[in-house]
């Protein structure tokens, strides 16, 4: 139990701290490393609570594929240096104090309801879906995944699709002056449109030029 | 203060939320950060669901966290690629000169 608080602990301080470099940080490459920072403490948190199997995609998804594209977009726009710091707009604008008190505002809410907060007794009740103590946690979600949330899946199947060619076709130009094969092209072309079987009469020669 | 329970986990979700909004509303430099915002509150209820499926002894609360990490990733391509293209045609991302729709 003192392990389990202490790097409770440990974790959620580095996890703060990150989060709000994130936002502060001057750099965005920098703000990118703190993202990546962020999402591996967070986790180490899933995997110290018990569910190591999103602890782990965690860290697939959004370490390996989200941050790397963050990062690679940042540096591909050039965008990475501002001049302006964080709390100086161009034309001393009025957003932070009010962003300010709405974040507190907001924080304050959160905590209010979290403090005052107990569930019914009648509440854990109305689950229905059991931990199975004898599984490892994903086999426990395979279990279930597959087969209560086959729909939900497959829908998010097709949200990923959608999502990639949505990417691809925004971000799709023609270029000029490009020289590129046209297979369509290639492919229904014709013997008559590029041949031409001309009767040479002997002696005649033969007249290209028509 | 030993002992963890549920609220601790909670907690620490309310303080990466609020950070996130945060971070939309007091951003003054590029889009790209305020997609990093958009990402942390993905996150923070992320903890929640996980914190509530492991305390209630639920798997659905995972379940459905695996959902919000699709949804998740499906954003932040579309989001970056509309970002890529708007620098392409605008030559700046920075969000004082986003105004074209004057919101």
């Amino acid at each position: 139990m003192i392990a389990h608080a202490f790097f409770f602990y440990f974790f959620s301080t580095i996890a703060i701290l990150s989060a709000i470099m994130v936002i502060v940080s001057r750099n965005t490459v920098h703000a990118v490393f703190f993202l990546i920072l962020d999402f591996i403490s967070i986790a180490s948190l899933f995997i110290i609570i018990g569910a190591e199997f999103l602890g782990m995609m965690m860290i697939i998804v959004y370490v390996g594929a989200v941050a790397v594209l963050f990062l690679f977009v940042v540096m591909l726009m050039n965008v990475s240096e501002q001049t302006l710091s964080w709390f100086r707009g161009s034309k001393q604008s009025k957003h932070i104090p009010v962003g300010l008190t709405v974040g507190a505002v907001i924080l304050l809410e959160l905590i209010v309801v979290i403090g005052g907060w107990k569930y019914r007794d009648t509440f854990t009740e109305t689950k229905f879906l059991n931990f199975q103590t004898d599984f490892t946690n994903t086999h426990a979600i395979g279990n279930v995944m597959y087969t209560e949330y086959i729909h939900l899946f497959q829908i998010s199947g097709i949200i990923l699709l959608l999502s990639m060619i949505g990417a691809i076709v925004l971000t799709y130009r023609k270029r000029e002056g490009v020289k590129r094969q046209s297979y369509f092209k290639q492919i229904s072309r014709e013997r008559e449109d590029s041949v031409k079987l001309v009767e040479v009469e002997s002696d005649k020669g033969v007249n290209l030029d028509d | 203060m030993i002992e963890i329970g549920l609220g601790h986990y909670l907690t620490f979700g309310a303080i990466i939320f609020s950070i996130g909004t945060l971070g939309i509303f007091v951003n003054r430099k590029n889009v790209i950060v305020i997609l990093m915002s958009i990402e942390l509150i993905l996150l923070a209820v992320n903890i929640n669901l996980v914190a509530f499926s492991i305390y209630l002894q639920d798997i659905t609360g995972q379940i459905f966290t695996m959902f919000i990490l699709t949804v998740a990733a499906a954003e932040a391509a579309i989001g970056l690629a509309i970002i890529v293209s708007y620098y392409r045609n605008k030559g700046s991302i920075r969000v004082e000169e986003i105004n074209e729709m004057k919101g």
